[in-house]
Order: C-alpha cells, then structure tokens, then sequence
C-alpha cells in the first residue's frame, strides 16, 4: 500500500508540472495546446544537458557533491529554457502574429515530440545519472512510514511541490497575479486600465511552459528512471486534462495529480483473481482498461462545473481568444 | 510636464506598427503565402544540410522520390491525401461554425473500432455485400454517436469543447487498446488482420476504393457547405451566434445537427482505415492524424476543394521526410520536424496577409489619432 501511494506521488508529480504550468498559461488567457511537445522537448532538453555534462567531467561515479549538484542545477536549468524556448515560438505566433491557439498549439506538440526524438536519438548514458535524481535523505528510511511517505523522494519532486504552492499564492494573492488574472478575463478592460496585456501573455506563456517542460523531465528523470520513451506526449494531455480537473487552481493540482498518477498506475496493484472466469489476456486488458479513469473523471468535472456554472470554477473568460487592441 | 509627455512619446513610440489592410486581394493573399511555403522549405531543408551534410538539392530530390519514385509511393501519396483529407472534410463543418473539434482521431478510431468489432464478430455470418454496406452505416453512426455527444454539452451547457473533444480521443484509444487485448488469445495484444471479411480491391488496387469515396465525400461536402441551407446556417452560427439567434435559426440544434455530420464522416475514415485498409486495428490506427486535419482544414480556409491541395502538402512533406530518413540514416522524426515548420510558417503568414508594416517616418510629425 505504501508503495503504491509513493509511486502515485511520484507519477502524479510529473503531472502537476504540467498542469501547474499550463493553469498560468491559461490564467492569461491562451489555451496552449503544445504543452505535450513542450514537455518532450524540456525532457529531452535536460536530459541532453546532463549527458553532455557527464562527458565533460568524465562520468558522475565517485563524484563529490557539488559537481554532481551541478549537475542537477544544470540539466534543471537547460529544461527550464528549452520550454521557454518552445513557450517563446507559441506566444511569438499567437501573441505577435494573432495566429489561432488551437492550431498554434497542436503544431508546437507535433514539432515538440520530433524535436525532443531528434535530441535523444544518439545518447541514452544520461540513464547512469538517474539515481542522483532520486536520491533521498539517507536517514529517510530509518523514519518508518513517515520517512517513507514524505521524504523518500528525489529532488525533483519537492521542487515540483513548491513550485504549485507558489504558483497558487503569486495567482491568488499578488499584484501580479491579480493582473495576469485580468488579462486572462478580459484583456480589454486590463489593456484600459493600463496593464501591458502583450507583456503579460508572453511571460506567462514562457514561465507556464518551463514549468511544464520540467514536468517532462521529472517523468524521465524520476519515474522512470533515466530510460527514454516515446510516451510524453500522452503524459502531457493528462496534465492539459488535469488543469480542468482542478478547476485552474495549483494547489488543488497537488492532491488532484496524486488521484490522477493512483488511476494511472493502478493496474499493476488490483488483484482480479475473484473473476476466474476471465482469460489472463482479458485480465489484463480490463485491468489496462482502468487507465481510462482520469479522462472519464475529468470529462465529468467539465461538465458538472459548466452545468453548475459557479464563476470562481470557470475557465477564464478570455481563453482561447486573441487580443488585438484595434478590434472591437 | 508637457515637454516630459512629449519625450515620454517619444521614447514609447516603435519604429513601425501594423496597420489591419482594408480589403485583401487574392493575389496578394497567395503571394504572402507561397513566400511562406518557400520559405518554410529553405529553412527545412536547411536544418537537413546541418544534419545530414548534404547537397540540399539532392535534398530536395529525395522529396520527389518519396512521393513519385515508384508507382507504389504514388499510390501510398494518394492513400496518405486521402484519409487526412477525410478528416479534414470532417472536422470542417465544426470548424466553421467555430465549434473546436479536436476529436476528429478519437472519432475515427470509434468508427474503426466498431467496424472492427462487426469484424470480429459477423464478418462470417452474412453475405458480403450486405456486410460491408452494414458495417458502414454502423461505422458512421458510431462515429456520429462520439461526436454529439460534446455538441449536446455545448448546446445545453456551454461546457467547453475543446477540452471535452480532446478527452473523448483518449478515452477512445484506451478503448481500441481494450478490445484488441481482450480479443486476442496468444497475449501479444496485436489484432491478426481479418482479410476474409474486408473490402475487396478495386481493380487490384487496394486504395482506390478509399481515394474514390473521398473524392465523392469532397464534392458533396462542398456542395453542403455553399448552397444548401444547412452550409448557411452554419456560416451565420460561425460568424455571429447572436445575428444568427436574431434571424431565427436554432443554434443548439445547428450545433447538434452539424457535429453529427463530422462524426459521421470520421466514422466514415474509421471504416476506410480499418475495414478498407488495414483490415484490423490498433491504438494507433488514426495516428495523429484527426490532429493534422485540423491543420489541413484551416490551412485551406475551410473550403474543401483548396484543402485538396494542403492534404497533398502536409502528406508530400511527411513521405519526403521519411524518404530523407532512411536515404540518409538520420532519426526519423525529422518527418515531424519539417511537417511543424511548414506549419508555423503558414501558420504565421497569416498576419502578414491581414496586417501591413507601416514604418513611421511616412507619418506626419504631431499627428494625432
């Protein structure tokens, strides 16, 4: 049981990124569509900068700690601006160029995932600096369940944690957050009252995606441990179907990835033996069967917040809709 | 104060700014947007030159023999038009009545899939003909039934389509995953392809049958759209709900009415791609591709005929990068890379077709708007 609840945490982490990333890119107003090819293209990222890093100073075995703390630092800051980067062509297209976000968006994943391929096609040793990624406080063991549950994780997790904590308190308590949520509700009235709607849209979109480019990295890095596969891209719609879910609020992301990284990996922990009329094939499609929960959940959230319409649970008013001062 | 507003002006003031053109002529149009193609094609083969450290016409050349090399390439450049311009007939209507389809893979793959299970399950028990005529109603409807579902959502609720669409398609391909492991018996999860009960070729062709329907789909689909009363109704819902409230259609059951119409034509692909083509299924049977469409239907404005020409772009593009790919030994995303920037390239020209540079020494000192 315990295993389960840490690896649920674990998975849903990579997944609050994502979520937490795209909540402040919607929050301005644009529905970025990418965040899939965003996320490929931050895991290929880090990773490139962590393989290239270990050729430089000739492997991490037997390393002191502050090179292998470069490390980290480094590959965590090359993710971060490779989804600026990929944030930077959509909000370039969409913000500057007034381009469709739907079609804006779904060209960023396309270009994002062949990318993000084209980056690891040649190097998979970045898989050997995995367990510096995950690696715990010794003592954590020793705690009991307590350790086990809040402290047996790798770095990248905590960080992802803070990240939603303080997303949610710059969204709902600062300045900033009270202007970026204008923008996103009504970029007129904010463009009025004299708040630069442009500037806006375009640091949050950069800042939404490096967030969300880290949450690819923690998939890699974290979940699965340094081996490469071809999945982001569907790891990233969760995360688009997870900012629904906690109806644009970061914090209600954090115990909203753990539900959705638990119905994701469930699988291998339920028993169906009490069916023996079943084959094993047909055991373990129902039990594969199981992963389409989260989409079913969402897709409920969605539509009992439309039918109750409460306001504080609706998408922003402006998403998905350009702003171009001239038009009326 | 006042010398300060002036410098203040002054500074703020950019070199140039965009001015929206009052009418756009069609020449114009189209020169801004075969600058872009070109464009998009230097920069790509480009990045190619870096990656391969070849000739870039050779480059080029390779494109050409992907698609033209041999009669079979052409015929697969023909298949690959056809179901994305399926598609992107599909998603259209929606689009129109600026409904944000972007179900159009999910929608497909629950036509596949049921077309996969009549397969599966009838196939043997009936005379062939009337199978395959059977299967395709059932395909369409089935694909039909996916997609009013979201449309009864926004019609009553507003509930957001995008979102629920883009639901729909995973939930869609967890299903096809489903059937195909629960059906097969050796726990390989892969479907054998059911060829006893499939369409049969056409002249020994296997893929004229699909490029025939989709001609036939195109015609109509156009026709639907600029003079039938429906194709009206949806342009009025697209461009202004409220005018069209105003002159009294029922928005909700336009809605309605059209979503049916674009699930029925996926089902209608789901038929093509599984009982057609492939003759069994799997999660990644649609590919992406209800994705692409959505390109390929905006691309071209929304008119089917022109979308002809921006499925047979987008396909051109995908099979001369796979071609490059394996001529040359490099990753085969490159596909996906060249198909991406050909994408924003348009995607972008867009501005520069509405939007002119006006530089600002043309301007008058001290004009004031």
């Amino acid at each position: 049981m315990l295993t389960f609840i840490t690896s649920a945490i674990r998975f849903g982490m990579s997944l609050l990124c994502g979520s937490t990333g795209e909540t402040i890119t919607e929050k301005s107003g644009h529905l970025n569509l990418g965040i899939p090819g965003v996320m490929c293209v931050g895991a290929a990222s880090g990773c490139l900068a962590t393989s290239k890093y270990m050729a430089a100073v000739g492997g991490l075995t037997g390393k002191s700690f502050p090179v292998i703390f470069f490390c980290i630092l480094l590959s965590i800051l090359a993710c971060l601006i490779g989804g600026a980067l990929m944030g930077l062509i959509y909000s370039f297209l969409t913000v500057s160029l007034g381009a469709n976000q739907n079609v804006t968006g779904l060209a960023l994943t396309t270009f994002g995932v062949g990318v993000s391929s084209m980056m690891v096609a040649k190097t998979r040793d970045f898989v050997l600096a995995s367990r510096y990624f995950t690696a715990s406080l010794p003592f954590a063991r020793s705690l009991g369940w307590f350790g086990e549950l809040f402290l047996s994780y790798g770095v990248l997790i905590y960080i992802s944690i803070a990240i939603a904590i303080a997303a949610s308190i710059i969204l709902t308590r600062t300045r900033l957050g009270l202007q970026l949520r204008a923008v996103g509700e009504s970029p007129a009235t904010a463009d009025a009252a004299g708040i630069n709607v442009k500037a806006y849209r375009y640091g949050a979109t950069c800042v939404g995606c490096s967030i969300a480019a880290l949450g690819g990295f923690i998939y890699i890095m974290d979940n699965l441990e340094g081996n490469w596969e071809y999945t982001i891209d569907s790891i990233g719609w969760l995360a688009v179907a997870l900012v629904i879910f906690t109806v644009w609020k970061p914090v209600i992301g954090i115990f909203g990835s753990i539900i959705f990284g638990a119905l994701y990996i469930c699988s291998p922990f339920i028993s169906l033996s009490s069916f023996s009329n079943l084959t094993l094939n047909q055991m373990l499609a129902v039990k594969d069967l199981i992963k389409i929960l989260p989409y079913v959940v969402t897709i409920l959230v969605l539509v009992i917040t439309s039918i109750r319409n409460k306001r504080e649970n609706q998408a922003p008013a402006g998403l998905g809709v350009n702003y171009y001062r001239e038009d009326r | 104060m006042k010398k300060e507003n002036a410098i203040t002006r002054f500074i703020k003031e950019p070199p140039f700014h965009f001015v929206k053109r009052g009418e756009v002529t069609k020449k114009h149009a189209i020169l801004v947007r075969v600058c872009a193609i070109a464009a998009a094609l230097v920069l790509s083969a480009l990045i190619i030159v870096i990656l391969t450290g070849k000739n870039p016409f050779a480059v080029y050349g390779q494109f050409f023999i992907g698609n033209f090399g041999t009669p079979r390439r052409i015929w697969r450049l023909l298949q690959g038009m056809a179901i994305l311009l399926g598609l992107a007939l599909a998603v259209t209507p929606a689009f129109k009545m600026k409904f944000w389809n972007c179900g159009a893979e999910g929608q497909a793959l629950m036509g596949g899939l049921v077309g996969a299970i009549m397969m599966y399950n009838l196939g043997a028990s009936m005379p062939l003909p009337l199978f395959l005529i059977l299967t395709f109603i059932v395909c369409a409807l089935a694909g039909a039934v996916w997609a009013v579902i979201p449309a009864i959502f926004k019609a009553k609720w507003n509930t957001n389509e995008t979102l629920f669409t883009l639901m729909l398609n995973y939930i869609a391909i967890r299903l096809v995953s489903f059937f195909v492991m629960w059906v097969s018996t050796d726990g390989s999860a892969v479907l054998p392809p059911m060829d006893s009960c499939a369409m049969p070729a056409l002249f020994g062709q296997s893929y004229l049958f699909n490029i025939l329907l989709v001609t036939i789909l195109t015609a109509a689909l156009y026709i639907y759209l600029k003079y039938s009363k429906h194709g009206y109704e949806i342009s009025v819902v697209g461009e202004s709900e409220n005018t069209a409230r105003y002159i009294g259609i029922n928005v909700k059951s336009v809605i309605i009415r059209t979503m049916l119409v674009s699930g029925a034509i996926c089902g209608i692909v789901g038929f093509l791609l599984v009982v057609s083509t492939d003759h069994t299924i799997n999660a990644n049977t649609v590919g992406g591709q209800g994705f692409t469409a959505i390109m390929v239907s905006w691309l071209a404005k929304f008119n089917p005929l022109y979308m002809i020409l921006t499925s047979f772009l987008l396909i051109f593009l995908k099979n001369g990068a796979s071609q490059i790919s394996t001529a040359y030994r490099i990753d085969s995303s490159i596909s996906d890379i060249v198909t991406a920037i050909i994408l924003f390239f348009i995607i972008g020209c867009e501005f520069f077709i509405q939007f002119k540079i006006q530089f600002r020494h043309r301007e008058k000192k001290g004009e004031n708007k």
